[in-house]
């Protein structure tokens, strides 16, 4: 127990804070030592992650709970059943730097029904869907932009032509811009989906998840 | 009172093993229960209402002991300390709506510490759910962020295995709570469905050991270096990795540094030891991990209330992260080794692969000057209020050393890290991460619950105290021999000492112009109550409290004008932690 004396009270001993040495080293904000020759903060990437998930009530909310909570930069978000009925494929497009990027791959991977997460690559196949709904006045110059972009229309009246586009976002935004001529009414874009190019498994599981399902259907084909 | 079997002490009699299954599965709720007695639970903790009756009903049947307490954060936080103290994951239950609403802060608290809970919610009935029924709230929605993972549960069959699947996951990889939301249908619906054994789904695989080069790594840089620690988390005694932990810091002699959580992992009476850093950690230990050039660090997860401003942490050093939680390593301070896997595993790997003792007799002695330089001291003189730091000893030196403290969180709770010497794990239980006021009573229930042969001390602050201290009925009730000590310095005192740092001395509702008198309370809930206003009456107290067959409380008047030091101001450099008000 300690001694009572007779000075003030609440006095910790030893040097005071300027007398103190300190280390020499330093780190950024994001906590990574910082080399001193070459003091780079880490910029912010754009991406697109891969989920496969089991397709269980709430799963979507899980994931998009757990981007919005964590302050994710989160550009994207799309979901849909993959060829197995119970699993989904959820397609997340974010601008992070490289330590954002892999905390958004590792939180998800902890969801319980996220099965593997993957970060694709720059040359993932990418598409986006958009409708856009423009005024009908001038039919011929609307069709003329339609085919430029390889679009389709999908519904044309007196008042309004509405044009599907689908293509990566870079084509999006410009046909967007060309389509600004005529008055966009409305327009709905879907957010990127994406797999991997070639015959890269777009995540690390689906290769074997594919060949166990493919073994069942031929084991239940030859019963048959 | 409980209408359950007369409450017994004696684990052994309590075994679930022989009476598991010994009546049918009829319901959903005797499947959960099966499931209950069939992941070896013995106690639980919660209050009764109209969704979660089924539940109870079939536990009138269980050997199941449960403990009702006074509100549902009660139950949660006693789960949340049995869980701490036995390993096991603690169970809670609730009514749904404002049972499970009461609930949140002790689930969000379990999550933020890693602490193996299960919640079982009543629900309204499926048919009901979305309807803005009586008592119904969205728990599953309300609990996700602050869970490990949730369920609502479907069907009267699957619903024990589903409990068994919720008790695998919140004790096996991190720990963490759990909740399964119970409609009323599926717990009263007809089922013959014994639960099989708890088991992960599929999808859940922790890895428990650590990467082979990675471990190469780790050690190479650990040999060579020339100023190591090693940061103990909380992973460790989550892991019961401290023998290990032990054995590995004496072979190599490497000093210890601990965060808050891991208080115990490392016996504070070995020379290694560094005691705990931080914001109102010990100098030498924020001096040390401030200079080291190699930090081992083992689960833990880099708080704020730790590292300061992550620009100032460690800021030669080169971190070696072990931890069983991937997303933890290079979440707030970048690994430059990565070693994923379970905190005992670990240390096991490396110390295989270390060829040699790294060479560091002058960053020893450097450690023990700081020890020196910076001792954690105060002066007590007589003719002042008690001082805190005093009461804290007194309690320390007359209990056994394997006692049990529990806090709130406040000044008080920072004096119990500093002035108590923990020598073992699974004796210090205190809020850290969400640091919720109230939380000490109910976990020394909790606590003494699940060791019922230790003593049991709690320190609560005044404010504190007076969030929970309605669970005295309960300790009372239970007949738990525990020792709360008030530190009673009129004020929400933490509060204070940052308005006076910080915000000029503007006492914005922190100063309580009235207190009640705490031992008057104990006593009117039938708890024995102690008052203590000077020095000479500390030591007989604390002996007549601790030697009372029942619960106690004893108020404290202490220097209402005591503040906690050193300090770390929040975002601030460790290495130049305040030793006083004026070096703020
Ligand atoms: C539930 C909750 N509400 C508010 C706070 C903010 N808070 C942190 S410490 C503190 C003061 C605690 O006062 P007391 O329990 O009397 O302990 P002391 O600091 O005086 O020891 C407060 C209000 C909190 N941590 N938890």
């Amino acid at each position: 127990m300690s001694e009572q004396g007779p000075q003030q009270v609440n006095r910790l001993q030893g040097p005071a804070p300027e007398d103190r040495p300190r280390p020499s080293g330093r780190r950024n904000s994001q906590g990574i030592r910082i080399d001193p020759e070459v003091e780079a903060e880490p910029v912010p990437r754009r991406t697109v992650i891969s989920a496969l998930v089991e397709n269980e009530p709430g799963v979507l909310a899980k994931a998009s709970g757990l981007v919005s909570r964590r302050q994710f930069n989160i550009e994207s978000l799309t979901v849909g059943t993959t060829t197995n009925p119970e699993t989904s494929r959820i397609t997340l497009v974010i601008e992070e730097p490289e330590p954002g990027i892999r905390q958004v791959e590792k939180q998800l991977e902890k969801l319980l029904p996220v099965i593997s997460v993957q970060e694709l690559g720059e040359n993932a196949i990418q598409r986006e869907l958009v409708i856009v709904k423009v005024h009908g006045d001038e039919p011929d110059k609307v069709q003329a932009v339609t085919e430029m972009y390889d679009g389709t229309v999908l519904d044309a009246g007196p008042k309004t032509i509405s044009i599907e586009i689908t293509g990566d976002e870079n084509k999006i935004d410009d046909a967007i811009d060309a389509f600004q001529q005529f008055g966009i009414r409305e327009l709905a874009r879907t957010g990127q989906t994406a797999i991997a190019r070639g015959d890269v498994w777009t995540t690390d599981v689906e290769e074997e998840r594919y060949e166990r399902m493919h073994e069942s259907w031929q084991t239940t084909t030859n019963n048959d | 009172m409980s209408e359950q079997p007369p409450a017994t002490f004696d684990r052994e009699a309590t075994d679930g093993a022989e009476t598991a299954g010994s009546t049918p599965v009829t319901t959903g709720a005797t499947s959960v229960i099966r499931a209950l007695e069939g992941a070896g639970v013995e106690t639980c903790f919660g209050v009764q209402g109209g969704a979660i009756m089924p539940v109870y009903d079939a536990l009138y049947d269980s050997s199941i002991r449960h403990v009702t307490m006074a509100h549902e954060q009660g139950a949660a936080h006693a789960a949340d300390a049995y869980g701490i103290v036995s390993g096991d994951p603690g169970v809670c239950l609730a009514t749904s709506g404002p049972g499970a609403t009461n609930l949140v802060t002790g689930l969000a608290d379990a999550s933020m510490d890693s602490d193996p809970v299960i919640a079982l919610t009543g629900q309204v009935p499926t048919a009901f759910v979305g309807n803005d029924a009586f008592q119904e709230t969205d728990t599953t929605g309300l609990t996700a962020p602050i869970t490990k993972t949730n369920y609502f549960a479907t069907d009267s069959d699957s619903v024990g295995d589903t409990v068994g699947e919720a008790f695998a996951v919140s004790g096996t990889g991190r720990p963490g709570p759990t909740v399964v939301d119970l409609p009323k249908d599926v717990t009263n619906g007809q089922t013959e469905r014994q639960p099989g054994a708890p088991r992960t789904p599929s999808t859940y695989d922790p890895q428990t050991e650590a990467d082979e080069a990675a471990v190469e790594r780790a050690a190479r840089t650990l040999e060579r270096a020339e100023k190591p620690v090693i940061l103990a988390g909380g992973g460790v005694i989550k892991g019961d990795a401290s023998d290990a932990l032990r054995d590995f810091a004496t072979e190599y002699g490497i000093p210890v540094v601990t965060t808050m959580p891991a208080l115990g992992a490392f016996p504070e009476d070995h020379e290694l030891a560094m005691e705990m850093a931080g914001m109102h950690g010990t100098g030498y230990a924020n001096m040390a991990i401030t200079h080291c050039d190699v930090m081992l660090a083992v689960g833990c997860r880099f708080d704020d209330r730790l590292t300061g401003g992550v620009e100032t942490f460690a800021p030669d050093a080169e971190i070696l992260h072990a931890d069983i939680d991937p997303a933890e390593v290079s979440k707030n301070i970048e690994a430059d080794v990565a070693l994923i896997g379970d905190a005992g595993t670990v240390l096991e790997q490396l110390d295989s692969e270390m060829d040699r003792t790294p060479d560091i007799p002058e960053w020893q002695e450097q450690c023990q000057t700081w020890k020196a330089e910076y001792p954690m001291d105060y002066a007590a003189p007589e003719d002042r209020p008690i001082r805190p730091e005093f009461v804290v000893e007194a309690l320390d030196e007359a209990t056994p050393e394997d006692a049990i403290v529990t806090t709130g969180v406040g000044q008080h709770q920072m004096w119990a890290c500093q002035y108590w010497t923990y020598r073992h794990p699974r004796t210090w239980v205190s809020s850290h991460g969400l640091g919720t006021m109230g939380y000490g009573l109910p976990a020394a229930i909790g606590a003494k619950v699940a060791e019922p042969d230790k003593q049991v001390v709690c320190f609560e602050g005044d404010g504190s105290f007076l969030m929970t201290c309605q669970e005295l009925a309960v300790a009372v009730r239970e007949n738990l021999d525990i020792t709360v000590a008030v530190l009673n310095n009129a004020a929400v005192g933490m509060v204070r000492q940052w308005q006076d740092a910080f915000f000029e001395g503007r006492h914005s509702a922190s100063q309580y112009p009235w207190v009640p008198a705490f031992d008057k309370l104990a006593e009117a809930f039938g708890a024995q109550g102690f008052a203590v206003h000077e020095y000479d009456e500390v030591a007989d107290t604390v002996e007549a409290a601790l030697a009372y067959d029942g619960p106690s409380v004893i108020d404290f008047h202490i220097d209402p004008g005591a503040n906690v030091y050193p300090m770390v101001p929040s975002g601030g450099d460790n290495g130049q932690f305040a030793l006083s008000e004026d070096q703020l």
